[in-house]
Order: structure tokens, then C-alpha cells, then sequence
């Protein structure tokens, strides 16, 4: 696979160059009364996989269908490879996959994802991308005979065929099995070196911590917390333990190095910070074994994007 | 076996020439017509059993000469409207509904060429129709005289203006009543316009009222131009000309893509 920034140089021919995938600057967005999208400020680079993640509700897609130009921003501006989101000159150059739907019913995969092509100067082959996607059989298949899997990998292969610059995934991997999800994530990592950049949402920090170059948390419509994937969930490491719920942490604390930290969460899973070593985890054990508590589980880990994404957004259900 | 190697995904972007994104598209909107079940019903079915059943048997009085000379171009009319507005309206509701129409704009292909592409699809849909039916009744014995040439102009207008209204419908309501609208209309104007019913058989006011309607306009225009030896149907095309100015520009307006 050729360097990024030479294929991508070599592929657009310089105009409108340097500049970011998306530049969204305080955007806003309400339905009535309710703001679904209130000031968020973000940027995706060229040829990187930016994921934004956030609870249902958090204005994800609301943020993705302005960048598309399905709906107009109520404030802030938003400019999608250096152009309006409105602008036609945009639309041969990104690929959508929204989060359902756009296919009709009755349509035959192949013949649609055809049609598709033939709005491309230069379109990949689509039997190609079929095979890849595993729906080369399903050819014949009418649209709402799929499975929800194969729906979503037609969507995706309709987003990718035009050889676009920029692609938008909305919950690319939304109820994919898991052949299905690594065939998508190796179709991601593909377009990523080929220097096309990817924005997508999702709900699966394991997605999003494999993929992705800059993760984005989003909460009520603004920009709760951004950065690579490994500096969000930081050096810093756990000592994890299941036990019988209710153990007295302020004895147990009394017994660490002092700066040390122990939560309960949820009830009899126990996650000691601070600094996690021999020392720290022989101190634990012989607590417990003075306590006469069994733990189970142990171990040491770093926090997952997961803890992050609990921490910023809160536990309730949405 | 493809993998992911052999597929070039360097970005290459570029649009289309129109004619091509147009034509992809008619063709898949001719190929939807032409195999959904209810669409054929409508548009290929009920016209062609209506002209036979209507001409063979004396089920209406329509005047003197052969019933074939006028059922037959009533028959057209109902095969334009048929397609051009209740089959669109129908397949444009849906088609808003699945997000289709949403999803389309995110492509090339602009509003303008899908009215274009939907357009190409719904007059080649009426095409063979008009074929079928003509042949059916000349089979019956049917043997126009007068200006067939006229014809063309009344059915594109027709078709004009048949589209803008479904297109009206289907851009304002939910799917579902245009579904059950759409058909209701057809049926009303199918009783009403003058397709299997001489007009003149309704009170005089009355039918001065119902001669306004685009079905009954288009019907006496063919039938004056394709059975009765009349020329230039300027009072057709006419009412014709306004229901399309009428319905598009209302469409136009109102219209919601998703």
C-alpha cells in the first residue's frame, strides 16, 4: 500500500489541500426545545479514523448528518473538506452510510449497489466489493430478505464505492456478527491506508480503541473529553478484583500507600488505582486473606476506553 | 476470492455524466415497476381487462359507432394515470418513507436528475402500455381516424400533470394515506372523468364541473383526436397545461424529502 499523503496528493491534484477532513466550530442543532447538539467543536484530520462516541442521544448523528448535509446547523459553522456540507460539489467526493435504511425494499443487492456505482466517475468494481463484504451470494437477494448484517455491509459497500475522500459510517458495526465486524474493520484499516479519511460513531469502545486515531466523547451535544486512544485511557494502571459486595474499603484503604483510590463498581467488582506493583497487590491479597475474602478475577489492567466512556458520560441508562 | 489488496481504494473521486446517473436510475425505477405485483395489477391488468370487458360486452351506453372506438382511448388515459400518478405517487411515498430519497441525495445524482431519471422511467413504463393496449384494441376491431399525432402532446401533458399531482401527494403525506389516497383517487376519477362513463350521462351542471378534471380532459382529447376525426385539442391540452403549472408548482413547493 502506497504513503499516505503521497496517494492522497497524487489523487486530488492539489486544490483544496492542508485542509482538515471536518472543521465543525460551535455547532448547534435543536428540535424544538430540546438542543441536541450544543456547541461542539471538532476536528477530523485527512486520511486518519476519527470515532465519535457518546450515549444514546448524546447528538452524534444529528453531528454527522449536518457534516452530510441532511440538516441544517441552527449555529456555529461546519465546513466538510473545506466546502459547506451543502455544497454539491461535496457529494462525489464522501460516502455516506447512515445508521438504517436508504435502500429500497424490493431492490436486489447487486443490482443496487450497480446502480449505485454508476453515479461514479471511477467506481470500484462491485462485484469485488461484495465478495469481500461476504454478500457475493446474496446478489439476487432482495433488499428486505437480508439479514440486518448483510443490510449493513451493503450499506457500507454503497458508501465506499464511489472511491470517496471522506466516508461517514454511523454505527458501522451495529449488529454484526463477529466475522462480519473484523471483515468491516479490515475494510476500515484499508481505506485508512489508502489515505482516506473515516468518521464514524459508535457504541463499541473496542472498536473504537482498534480503529481509531483520535477518539471523540461526546455527551449532550458537546465535546466531553478527545484524543488518541491511548491517551484517554491513560498510563495509569488498575488492580481489578471480584469479592463478596460490601467490603469496608476505608480499612482496606487504611492499609495501601497513601494517593491510593478504591471504588466499589458495581456492587463485589473492586478497582484499587494508584501505584499498582508487587507491593500494592501483596498488601491487597493479605488484606483480603485477613478478611478471610476469596477474590476472584484478579488483575491488572490498564482502564479501557470503556471506564473512560463511564466516567465522563455517568452509568444511568438513557 | 477477492481480498482487500485487490480493490484500489485511493481516493478517485468524480461525479458521473448525467445521462449516465439518469439512465441507472430510470432503469432501476422501470425494473421495480415492472416486477412489483400491484404496480403490473394497476397499470397493465385492470386497463387491458376494462377495455376488453367493456368493449365485448354491452355494459355501458355509449353513443352510436363501435364500444371499442370509445372505451380505447379512455383505456389510455387511465394507463397514464395509472402510472404517472398513482404508481409514482405510490413508489415516491415509500421511497421517502425508506429514507431512499435521503439517502440518494447523498450521491451525485441531483434532485433534478432524479425527476428526470423518474421521469424517463414513468414514460417508458406508459410506452408499453400504450403499445399493449393499442394492440389489444385493434384486435377488438378498433380503427382510429383522426389525429393520432395530437395523441403525443395530450399524453405527455397528461403525464405532466398527472406526475406533478402525485408527486404532491406523496411529497406531503405519510406513505400509508398516500397509499390509500392515491388508489381512492384513481378509482373516483376512473368513475367520474369520462374513461368508461360517457360524461354526458351526469346532470349538465354537473358535468361542466367534472370536464375541469385532468382525466376527463385528457380522455375527451384523445377520444376527440384518436375516434372522432378532431384535430388541433386545444381545450384539452389547455386544462391540461393548467393542472401541470398548478401541481408542480404546489409540488415543488411542499415537497418533503424525508
Amino acid at each position: 500500500m502506497p504513503g499516505v499523503d503521497s496517494t492522497f496528493e497524487s489523487a486530488s491534484g492539489g486544490a483544496g489541500d492542508g485542509v482538515a477532513a471536518v472543521e465543525i466550530d460551535g455547532l448547534v442543532k435543536r428540535y424544538g426545545s430540546t438542543t441536541a447538539v450544543d456547541g461542539l467543536t471538532l476536528t477530523c484530520a485527512r486520511g486518519a479514523v476519527t470515532a465519535i462516541l457518546g450515549p444514546n442521544g448524546a447528538g452524534k448523528t444529528s453531528t454527522i448528518e449536518i457534516c452530510e448535509g441532511f440538516r441544517r446547523p441552527d449555529g456555529g459553522t461546519v465546513r466538510v473538506l473545506g466546502l459547506d456540507p451543502a455544497d454539491p460539489a461535496l457529494r462525489p467526493r464522501l460516502g455516506i452510510m447512515p445508521q438504517t435504511g436508504g435502500v429500497p425494499p424490493a431492490a436486489r443487492a447487486g443490482e443496487w449497489l450497480r446502480v449505485v456505482s454508476r453515479f461514479y466517475a471511477h467506481p470500484l468494481d462491485p462485484d469485488a466489493l461484495l465478495t469481500l463484504l461476504g454478500l457475493a451470494d446474496h446478489k439476487r437477494t432482495p433488499y428486505r430478505r437480508l439479514s440486518g448484517g448483510q443490510q449493513q455491509r451493503l450499506s457500507l459497500a454503497a458508501a465506499v464505492i464511489g472511491r470517496p475522500e471522506l466516508v461517514f459510517l454511523d454505527e458501522p458495526t451495529a449488529g454484526l456478527d463477529p466475522q462480519a465486524r473484523h471483515a468491516c474493520w479490515e475494510l476500515i484499516a484499508a481505506l485508512r491506508a489508502a489515505g482516506v479519511a473515516v468518521v464514524l460513531t459508535t457504541h463499541q469502545m473496542d472498536e473504537a480503541e482498534k480503529l481509531s486515531d483520535h477518539v471523540v466523547v461526546i455527551d449532550h451535544g458537546r465535546v466531553v473529553a478527545e484524543g488518541t486512544p491511548e491517551s484517554l485511557t491513560g498510563a495509569e494502571r488498575q488492580l481489578r478484583f471480584r469479592a463478596r459486595p460490601g467490603l469496608n474499603l476505608e480499612e482496606l484503604l487504611a492499609a495501601l500507600p497513601p494517593g491510593s483510590a478504591a471504588k466499589e463498581s458495581p456492587a463485589g467488582h473492586y478497582i484499587i488505582e494508584g501505584q499498582v506493583g508487587p507491593q500494592l497487590l501483596a498488601t491487597v491479597t493479605a488484606w483480603c486473606a485477613g478478611e478471610g475474602v476469596t477474590t476472584e478475577d484478579l488483575r491488572i489492567e490498564r482502564r479501557t476506553l470503556e471506564d473512560v466512556f463511564l466516567e465522563l458520560t455517568g452509568r444511568e441508562l438513557r | 476470492m477477492s481480498t482487500i489488496a485487490t480493490l484500489d481504494l485511493t481516493p478517485r473521486p468524480g461525479a458521473a455524466p448525467l445521462h449516465r446517473m439518469v439512465l441507472a436510475q430510470a432503469g432501476a425505477e422501470i425494473r421495480a415497476t415492472l416486477r412489483n405485483g400491484e404496480q403490473l395489477l394497476l397499470t397493465m391488468i385492470i386497463p387491458i381487462l376494462l377495455l376488453v370487458g367493456f368493449s365485448a360486452a354491452p355494459l355501458v351506453d355509449v353513443g352510436g359507432g363501435p364500444r371499442v372506438d370509445f372505451i380505447a382511448p379512455g383505456v389510455l388515459a387511465l394507463a397514464v394515470m395509472s402510472t404517472a400518478f398513482t404508481g409514482q405517487a405510490i413508489a415516491t411515498g415509500f421511497e421517502r418513507r425508506y429514507g431512499v430519497l435521503k439517502r440518494l441525495g447523498a450521491t451525485p445524482l441531483s434532485r433534478a436528475g432524479l425527476l428526470l431519471a423518474k421521469t424517463v422511467a414513468v414514460v417508458a413504463v406508459e410506452a408499453l402500455q400504450v403499445a399493449v393496449i393499442v394492440a389489444v384494441a385493434l384486435a377488438l376491431g378498433w380503427s382510429p381516424h383522426g389525429g393520432p399525432l395530437w395523441a403525443v402532446p395530450l399524453l405527455l401533458l397528461g403525464t405532466a400533470a398527472f406526475s406533478g399531482l402525485g408527486l404532491l401527494m406523496a411529497g406531503t403525506l405519510r406513505a400509508e394515506a398516500t397509499l390509500a389516497g392515491a388508489n381512492l383517487v384513481y378509482l373516483v376519477l376512473l368513475g367520474l372523468g369520462g374513461v368508461l362513463f360517457p360524461l354526458d350521462k351526469f346532470p349538465a351542471g354537473v358535468q361542466h364541473v367534472l370536464g375541469l378534471l385532468p382525466i376527463s380532459a385528457l380522455t375527451s382529447g384523445l377520444r376527440s383526436v384518436l375516434s372522432d376525426g378532431g384535430g388541433f385539442p386545444g381545450g384539452a391540452l389547455l386544462v391540461l397545461l393548467c393542472w401541470t403549472a398548478a401541481a408542480l408548482a404546489l409540488a415543488a413547493r411542499t415537497f418533503r424529502w424525508e
